[in-house]
């Protein structure tokens, strides 16, 4: 009998126009201003004043100062990015079962305080945190002890949980959305309480869009040198400072561009967990 | 029932997180004192002295000239390479996006001095055209991950059935492929020029002495503090721009139809 | 007969590898409702797609009344598609759509507007114009679909499996509507389905595909009774299909048992296949039967009673009006025209039947 069936034969996808001329101009653009600008990092993190091959430039994360400033950066945005999380998955869970429209919701987290200047509202922490700023005040008519964080690493995480929380909100809110709210009910109809439901079934599920989150908090909240240098005062330095003054003020791109590659290594550290937990790249978040 | 107010307690606590700096801003801009520390009573001369201040102005006009710029090239050509992956193979395809994500992925400080290493290795004159090809670089990716769900979602036989009664291949693609594409290449461009806006890292690392946008000059004004005006040109930007959200979002809804 | 509108000629087409249409030769008569029938990936579409311009052949040409349009851009053919799941263009009204290829050919307004009113009334949508697509179900999508072609005064209308997407009550109604309308036009519909039903309600001549090969080419009345191969025979409802012998003309072997037939010219001790509709299997006492058997399985299924008898080591489909429990001994009887002969292939690719309607 002839009951088999030939392997359906897909028709070739739609070129509109000419594809790989399509492809040219992006080609060329991603080329020019992406790869062969990261190659010349590479290029000046291996070379000396000489251009001759040398790992010092790397190997100097070593020294006290640049290790001291790797580890503060390292210690201080892995608090915030817990901290982000702490504070994002409740928000997530409650905006994630309202079925607010998701658009009004980036919008008004995401994109809508982006039109004050992202400078000028960190430094707006400052006129709040001050000693006799808004918020102690509020502190002291609760008659509860002052808040003295500015000038301090405190003030500094907390800069970053401001500048970063979008970030770890919206890959959260996509991964829960994604979830079957029968999934959910299956949950409790096989007897499971709300804490069980959201331990086995709700937190597993949405465990991409936590990798993606922590991932997209971590990178700049590691390599920031702005939050340090409005929230910090000028004595804490983060290894994002130490990159900058490399460039901008001693003018030793060769250091500068070794100490980035030490920071790339954390970067796709990062890509490669991204890549490994979240293949539907539902994370990335836009 | 205690549930519900907690719910709602919690959304607000974070709205006044995200939002206090903000309202700090917008009061400080009405603030008569020159010094952010205390309240010298209401006033709105900043906003008079603003539009006299050159000095502002002209980095406003950079400011709104390289987003609206690189916005609207990062758009074509963002476009342009999110249409041609249609045809490619799996593999190819792969290759592009993984390009699309290094600068989404990188940190913005390697961006910054990667092109700035760049720009002084081909010994390019930093000034305006460095944070045009800049910006234009780190916006081509939002322009790409906002059109390509659009063209995930094309039916192909929409284009096929426009050539089928009659329409030239340009016609057919432009009568119908691009108006369904319409709300996405929006998007993107809408969010290359909020990021090109508010983008000061990049900028820093690839702008020349001469030349300031609204992010670095803040930032060269931090030490000696903020000139007030700042907040008022700042307070005047976000509310227009939340007044127009306001009219997008409740204008009536009779013609719509996604 | 009137003339060939569309001859297919050693049409030839591959996706990389694999060959998906293998020298085709097929034609189409003006006013004719000619259906392409067979499995997924049977090449149906594929031809479909190749007389519509939507792909070229590898080899072979596409004549249209008589002239060469193989390299002919699909906007420059004068047929019009009527696509799977409809294809409207999401951000045009309804009127919008319809004008589309009125538009494009730069007709006056007011033929336009006049076009468009016929189109909706013909397909009864009076009113719709000003709708849009997704406020429509999905049975008056698929009449907009046919309005928005037909206003174009084709030639020829290509369908592509359009009821596919429709429940089954819509789908019998679109059926009749779609022959009505094909009467009304008088222009020719070419249709592509895997509905062996749908095929048999509403063509002129049908076409059963397999493997990118035709297999039979033939009216619905003759493809069901007179199946050329057991490919066609299975595919167009349940039949029995039985290795045998034709011992000589008009007697053939079935299971040991010799049965008269009205088939000759197979030859003398040549191996064939049976082909019986389970409604010509007669049951009656065993003892007047040809075969014995019993039967194993009784369902009821309204109109008749579906049954299987085991005989010889062969299950028998039968299909009765009478209801025999199931353990009881039958006799099998089937009448001479009721046989139907084929030659037994000696590949699956030989299967293929050079074509001549």
């Amino acid at each position: 009998m002839h009951k088999t069936v030939r392997k359906k034969t897909e028709p070739p996808k739609i070129t509109y126009f000419n594809g790989r001329l399509l492809t040219a101009p992006y080609l060329f653009w991603s080329v020019a201003f992406i790869i062969i600008p990261l190659c010349m990092i590479f290029y000046y993190g291996l070379t000396d004043q000489d251009m001759a091959f040398t790992l010092q430039n790397i190997t100097s994360i070593a020294t006290p100062e640049h290790a001291k400033a790797l580890w503060l950066s390292i210690a201080l945005s892995l608090v915030s990015t817990a901290i982000c999380l702490v504070l994002a998955y409740p928000l997530a869970l409650i905006l994630a079962r309202k079925n607010v429209s998701q658009h009004s919701f980036i919008v008004l987290i995401f994109i809508l305080p982006m039109w004050m200047n992202f400078l000028l509202r960190t430094l707006a922490w400052q006129t709040l945190l001050e000693k006799t700023g808004v918020i102690n005040s509020v502190l002291q008519f609760l008659h509860l002890p002052a808040l003295n964080i500015i000038n301090t690493p405190g003030a500094i995480i907390l800069g970053m949980v401001y500048n970063f929380l979008p970030f770890m909100v919206l890959p959260l809110y996509n991964s829960l959305t994604k979830i079957d709210p029968n999934v959910i009910n299956a949950a409790y109809d096989l007897g499971a309480n709300a804490m069980q439901t959201f331990l086995r079934v709700i937190f597993p599920l949405s465990i991409p869009g936590v990798i993606s989150g922590i991932t997209m908090v971590f990178v700049p909240a590691l390599t920031t040198f702005v939050i340090s240098n409005l929230l910090g005062g000028s004595k804490i330095l983060l290894i994002g400072n130490v990159i900058e003054q490399e460039f901008t003020q001693a003018s030793n791109w060769h250091l500068g561009s070794g100490l980035s590659i030490v920071l790339m290594a954390f970067i796709i550290l990062n890509m490669v967990l991204t890549a490994v937990f979240d293949k539907n790249g539902e994370g990335t978040a836009l | 029932m205690i549930q519900k107010y907690a719910k709602k307690f919690y959304i607000a606590l974070i709205f006044i997180f995200m939002y206090a700096p903000i309202a700090t801003l917008i009061v400080l801009s009405f603030n008569a004192s020159k010094t952010r520390a205390k309240w010298g009573g209401f006033t709105l001369q900043w906003y008079g002295r603003l539009f006299s201040n050159r000095d502002i102005m002209q980095a406003l006009s950079n400011t709104l000239l390289i987003a609206l710029l690189s916005a609207v090239i990062a758009t074509l050509i963002g476009t342009v390479a999110t249409l041609s992956i249609q045809g490619m193979k799996r593999r190819h395809r792969a290759i592009f996006m993984g390009i699309t994500n290094i600068p989404m992925l990188n940190a913005e400080i390697v961006t910054g001095i990667s092109l700035m290493l760049l720009f002084l290795t081909i010994r390019a004159r930093f000034g305006f055209y460095t944070i045009l090809l800049s910006h234009i670089t780190f916006n081509i990716p939002y322009v790409i991950l906002s059109v390509m769900p659009r063209t995930k979602q094309l039916n192909p036989s929409v284009y096929e059935a426009a050539l089928d009664l009659g329409a030239s291949r340009a016609q057919a693609f432009f009568k119908v492929v691009f108006p369904d594409l319409l709300p996405g290449i929006l998007s993107g461009f809408l969010m290359a020029f909020t990021m090109s806006l508010d983008d000061f890292i990049i900028t820093h690392f690839t702008k020349g002495p001469g030349i300031d946008t609204l992010s670095t000059k803040i930032y060269t004004e931090v030490k000696k503090g903020i000139k007030p005006e700042m907040y008022a040109l700042s307070t005047l930007i976000f509310l227009s721009v939340l007044i127009l959200l306001i009219l997008v979002n409740y204008r009536p809804k009779a013609n719509e139809h996604a | 007969m009137s003339a060939r509108l569309i001859d297919l000629q050693h049409i030839t087409k591959r996706y990389n590898d694999n060959t998906v249409l293998d020298d085709m030769n097929l034609y189409i008569r003006e006013n004719e409702f000619l259906t392409l029938l067979g499995p997924s990936g049977c090449g149906k579409t594929t031809t479909l797609r190749i007389i519509g311009g939507f792909e070229k052949p590898d080899e072979g040409i596409v004549c249209f009344n008589g002239q060469d349009i193989t390299s002919l851009p699909p906007n420059k053919r004068r047929l019009n598609t009527v696509f799977q799941k409809y294809a409207l263009f999401p951000h045009m009204t309804i009127a919008e759509n319809i004008a589309f290829g009125l538009k494009i050919s730069k007709k006056s307004k007011s033929y336009i507007d006049d076009k468009i009113k016929y189109a909706l009334k013909l397909v009864n949508l009076d009113g719709f114009g000003g709708r849009m697509p997704d406020s429509l179900s999905g049975g008056q999508q698929q009449r907009i679909a046919i309005a928005r072609a037909i206003v174009n005064e084709p030639k020829l209308l290509l369908l592509d499996e359009p009821l596919g997407a429709l429940d089954l009550k819509l789908r019998q109604d679109m059926q009749y509507e779609l022959i009505r309308l094909k009467n009304e036009l008088g222009i020719t519909f070419i249709y592509v389905t895997h509905d062996q039903e749908e095929a048999l309600t509403m063509s002129d001549t049908i076409v059963v595909m397999n493997q990118g090969y035709i297999q039979q080419i033939g009216t619905p009345e003759k493809i069901y009774n007179e199946p050329e191969n057991a490919f066609v025979a299975d595919f167009i409802g349940d039949s029995n299909i039985i290795a045998s012998t034709m011992i000589q003309d008009e007697l053939v072997e079935i299971l040991g048992a010799r049965f008269v037939c009205v088939d000759k010219g197979f030859g003398i001790q040549k191996p064939v296949d049976v082909v019986i509709r389970p409604e010509d299997v007669d049951l009656v006492n065993p003892e007047e039967g040809a075969l014995e058997g019993v039967v194993t399985h009784l369902i009821f299924k309204g109109v008749h009673y579906e049954m299987e008898v085991t005989a010889n080591g062969f299950e028998w489909l039968v299909h009765s009006t009478d209801m025999f429990p199931v353990g009881t001994r039958v006799g099998i009887r089937v009448d001479p025209f009721d046989i139907q002969i084929m030659n037994k292939p000696a590949s699956e690719d030989e299967e293929a039947v050079t074509i001549d309607a």
